[in-house]
Formats: structure tokens, C-alpha cells, sequence
């Protein structure tokens, strides 16, 4: 039962799903089906938040490798979650004055605001930036001209490292716009690579996955594969 | 005084590579160079890149930016609309991307504003999304357009969760998820939302979008399926780009693809729209292209010295 139960509740949601795109009087209930998996998804968060709580606070109560940062990150989710749900320092909106949860969470000047501006904000931004710097030490030590291939791999990264800066116009300038040979201009070659080379590569790749994902979800909606479901010893 | 430290930095900057590039060229010569060069802490690697990325962001270098038909046909999209027209901002992004996608959302707005479009901001990407519309409604609608009024010219509808599920819903029935705006306003209550029963009634999207969910989602969920009512043109991440160039022309009409995305089109927004008055706050893609100018140089000497002397070792290995 405990098995038998989310096999059909998939397979019936995947069969409307596909029945519903290919049939008119279907969609109406393929939206419905929608709807449940946006409200699902909303739920999503709690369990998320849930699961993250649970991990944390059993780490740092076996006192696991790095529970100091646990404990971090349990203190900042805690205010930020208290701060946010309770909308503390917000005031109410303009529409209801009498009703004090009336105002929006991330009012400005508020300190879920505060929050966001200056703590989220940014280490996101700074944990983002320092891509340059380990991108800068990969290719320092990792791109070698070992074989054709990759000396093919390292002339595409040069015309479009180059083309997809002034460095590039600069370079090749000097080649007409209008002539035969424009298409050497670097910044022309660089979006040749992309619309030409790459937009086939791409598709093909997409067109596997797509091939792939029907073959995985058709698996899975007739109970073929059940591995979504855990082992089942628990 | 900040001359000064440019000028340091700068001098510091062309040193480093000096010696680098000179100890590469020495590993042919000299075992113990390549050793070096080969050991060198990653460290400094680092202060390089920092030089790079720091010198032509203070010094506010600029270069000429010349647009790629791909941005000409987002402007060329935009501007095709009428006033009053109605446009879906879907700002898909979160704060470690605004250096990226920032630029090209303010632009968005400012070359949408300047028409005198409607807009229908959302975001489907993540909770944070509704303040990088808040960016959007606070630097560019009310700053530089005070005459529009929120709930008459533009609304900002907020977060949803279920991704591709919220798009999937929204392209048949807006209303039936967007029972609010992000403010708990009633869309009923708002009054550019009474005649809006779907997407399909948008006369553009215009999505910026870092990842999942996102301009992808988009282009399958809403224009496939749509194809003769609902046209959509996008900003995406440099890594999300090339992954969005087969949609192109069909499902996606044009593409800006990165900071140099962002720098074509304020390049062709500010050209047909700016001032002096401006200043720079709408030229912050063009500010950016400096940075990355000098970064893509570094890197491309890098891993020609790295290169050096992996050849220098294997031809003294072959010896």
C-alpha cells in the first residue's frame, strides 16, 4: 500500500499531463493538475525548511565536522524566517491602516529589508564574483594544447573571449566590413561560432535529452522504474 | 589620490605579466623557470585577475560598442510596440547575477517606460526575485518616470512558486494563481489588470533570466505552445546563452546574451533615447565590458604561458 499508493497518484498525474496536451477537452483538467503542483510546490518550502533544520540541529548536537557553521546557519535562517514571517517593523499598508500584518515583508527601511540589502545581497553577489578568480587559476592550469581536439577547444575560446570584447574589433579592425573576408573579423567570427557550431551542437544535445526524459518519465508513470520511490527498507 | 592608486595599480598589473610572460619565454632556456612558473601559488593568480577586474572599474574605462543583430532585434522588437501596449517583465534572477543581468533589466525598463508601455513585472525564478523588480521600480519607474502610477502603468505581481507549473497555468489563466499583486492588493482592485484574462494577451515578454526557472521554461511553456499569440525576447547569464541560441528565431525572437548582451542594446537604447542628464547609470553594461575586456585578455596570456611551458617540458622531455 505504501508503494501502490504513490505508483497510480504518478501514473494518473503523468497520463492527464500528456493527455491533456494533445486533447482539448483534457486541458481543463491538466490545468487543475497544474494548479496542485504550483500549491505542492509552495508546500515544498516548509519541508525544505524542515529537512534544513533537521540536519543542522542533529549536527550540531553530535558535535559533526564544521557544526560551528551549522549553528550559523541555523541563527540566520531562524532571524530571517522570524523577521519575514512576522513582518517585524513593517508598517501596516495604506489600504488597511488598522491591520498591522497589512504591509509587505520586504518594505523598504524595514529589517527583512535590512537584511536582504546588506547580508544577503551581498555574499550572494560576492560568492557569484569569485568565479573570476578560480576560472583564472583553471585555465592557468588546466588548458593544454595536448591534442587536436583541444587545440580546436582553445582556438574557439580565443576568437570568442576575444570577439565578445573591443579587444577583438581592435584586433581585426584593419578587414573591411564590407568585403569578402568580413566574415574573419573576429567579433563576425565569435557569432558565427555561436549561430552556426554551437546552435547545432546544442540542438542535438537538446533534441537527446528530450528523447531521454520521454523515455525516463514514461518508465516511471508506468511503474517501470521506481527508484523515486527509495528503497523501501526504511 | 585615486589617480595615483590606479597609476599603481595599473604599473603593477603590467609588471606581473611582464614577468610572467618572461619566465615563460625563459623555461625554454632555464629548467628551474618552468619549476616556477609551474609552482607558482595560485595566489597570485588571483591578485592578477582582483588587478584586472579593479583597475578599469575605478578608472570607469569604457569602449566603443558596436550592436550584434541579435540585440538589434530586441530593440527593434520593443520598438515596434505602441503606447499602451502591454509587457511582461519576467525578471528571472536573484542578486548573484545582478552584475550580469542588472544592467540589461534597467535598460529593459527604461527603453519600455520611455514608449510608454504597460508593464506586468513577476518572477518565477526565486523568492528573491520581487526585489530585483523593486530594483527596477525604484531606480529607473520612479526616478526617472514619476508620472507613472502603479496599478494604472505598471504592477508588480511577485514571486510564485512552481516554476514551469506557474507558466503552464498563466499562459490559459493569469488570474487563477495571481489572485493578488505583491503587495496583497486585490488584481481584481487593479485597474491594468481588469482587461488581462492571460499571457496570451501580452504584446511582448521580456524575460532576464539567470537559470531554472527561466527564459527555457518560457520559450516551452509559453511561446511553443503559442507560437501566433505570444512573442518573447530575453537576457540571459553567459553560461545560459548558448543554450538558448536554438530557440532562435521561432520561439525566441532576439537574445542578449551576458554583460556584452546588456552593453549592445543600452548602447542602442541610450542612442536613440538618451542625455547627457543620464550620466552613467544607464551606460552600468558599458561600465562592465572594461572589466571584462582586461579579464579575457588575462586569461587568454595565462593559459598561453601555462601553454609555453607545457611545450618548453615536452620538447626537454623528447631531448
Amino acid at each position: 500500500m505504501k508503494r501502490l499508493v504513490p505508483l497510480w497518484l504518478t501514473a494518473i498525474a503523468g497520463i492527464v499531463m500528456i493527455v491533456s496536451y494533445f486533447i482539448p477537452w483534457a486541458q481543463g483538467l491538466g490545468e487543475v493538475f497544474s494548479i496542485w503542483f504550483d500549491i505542492l510546490a509552495g508546500i515544498a518550502f516548509i519541508l525544505g525548511g524542515g529537512n534544513l533544520l533537521q540536519i543542522h540541529l542533529k549536527k550540531v548536537s553530535d558535535k559533526g565536522a564544521g557544526w560551528g557553521y551549522s549553528v550559523i546557519l541555523l541563527v540566520c535562517f531562524m532571524t530571517t524566517l522570524f523577521v519575514g514571517l512576522g513582518k517585524i517593523g513593517v508598517h501596516p499598508s495604506p489600504q488597511f491602516p488598522d491591520e498591522s500584518w497589512s504591509g509587505v515583508y520586504n518594505q523598504s527601511g524595514g529589517p527583512f529589508w535590512f537584511l536582504y540589502e546588506y547580508a544577503f545581497k551581498p555574499l550572494t553577489a560576492t560568492m557569484f564574483a569569485m568565479l573570476a578568480f578560480y576560472i583564472a587559476s583553471a585555465a592557468f592550469r588546466a588548458f593544454r594544447a595536448k591534442n587536436i581536439e583541444a587545440i580546436l577547444l582553445l582556438g574557439t575560446a580565443f576568437i570568442i573571449l576575444l570577439g565578445r570584447t573591443y579587444a577583438g574589433v581592435w584586433l581585426t579592425g584593419w578587414i573591411s566590413d564590407e568585403g569578402p573576408f568580413r566574415g574573419l573579423r573576429t567579433e563576425n567570427l565569435s557569432e558565427y561560432i555561436m549561430q552556426v557550431f554551437n546552435k547545432t551542437g546544442t540542438r542535438a544535445i537538446i533534441i537527446g535529452i528530450a528523447l531521454g526524459i520521454a523515455s525516463t518519465s514514461l518508465k516511471v508513470i508506468l511503474g517501470v522504474d521506481r527508484s523515486y520511490l527509495g528503497s523501501g527498507e526504511d | 589620490m585615486l589617480d595615483l592608486f590606479i597609476i599603481v595599480l595599473a604599473a603593477a598589473l603590467v609588471l606581473m605579466l611582464l614577468a610572467l610572460t618572461v619566465t615563460a619565454v625563459a623555461a625554454f632556456r632555464f629548467p628551474q623557470a618552468t619549476h616556477f612558473v609551474k609552482d607558482l601559488d595560485r595566489r597570485w593568480i588571483f591578485v592578477l585577475m582582483f588587478l584586472a577586474v579593479a583597475i578599469p572599474l575605478l578608472y570607469q574605462l569604457t569602449f566603443p560598442e558596436e550592436p550584434t543583430s541579435l540585440a538589434i532585434t530586441v530593440f527593434e522588437e520593443i520598438e515596434k510596440l505602441e503606447p499602451g501596449d502591454k509587457v511582461l517583465m519576467a525578471w528571472d534572477y536573484d542578486p548573484a547575477s545582478e552584475g550580469e543581468l542588472g544592467p540589461m533589466a534597467t535598460a529593459f525598463t527604461f527603453h519600455c517606460a520611455t514608449k510608454g508601455l504597460k508593464l506586468y513585472y513577476m518572477t518565477i525564478f526565486s523568492p528573491i526575485g520581487p526585489q530585483m523588480i523593486d530594483d527596477a521600480i525604484n531606480n529607473v519607474l520612479k526616478t526617472e518616470f514619476p508620472h507613472y502610477e502603479y496599478g494604472v502603468d505598471y504592477v508588480n505581481l511577485g514571486y510564485k512558486p512552481g516554476y514551469e507549473g506557474v507558466v503552464k497555468v498563466i499562459v490559459s489563466d493569469l488570474k487563477e494563481l495571481y489572485t493578488t499583486d505583491h503587495y496583497g492588493t486585490s488584481t481584481r482592485d487593479i485597474p491594468m489588470m481588469k482587461d488581462v484574462r492571460s499571457v496570451q494577451q501580452m504584446d511582448l515578454i521580456v524575460n532576464v533570466s539567470a537559470g531554472y526557472a527561466g527564459t527555457k521554461e518560457w520559450v516551452l511553456f509559453a511561446t511553443t505552445p503559442y507560437p501566433e499569440n505570444i512573442k518573447m525576447v530575453a537576457g540571459t547569464t553567459g553560461v545560459m546563452a548558448p543554450g538558448m541560441y536554438p530557440y532562435i528565431p521561432d520561439q525566441l525572437l532576439g537574445l542578449l546574451a551576458a554583460i556584452k548582451g546588456a552593453a549592445e542594446y543600452e548602447e542602442l537604447v541610450m542612442s536613440a533615447y538618451g542625455s547627457d542628464d543620464l550620466g552613467l547609470a544607464y551606460r552600468k553594461g558599458q561600465l562592465r565590458m572594461g572589466p571584462q575586456l582586461i579579464a579575457h585578455v588575462l586569461i587568454i596570456i595565462l593559459i598561453i604561458i601555462a601553454n609555453i611551458i607545457y611545450f618548453a617540458e615536452k620538447r626537454r622531455g623528447a631531448a
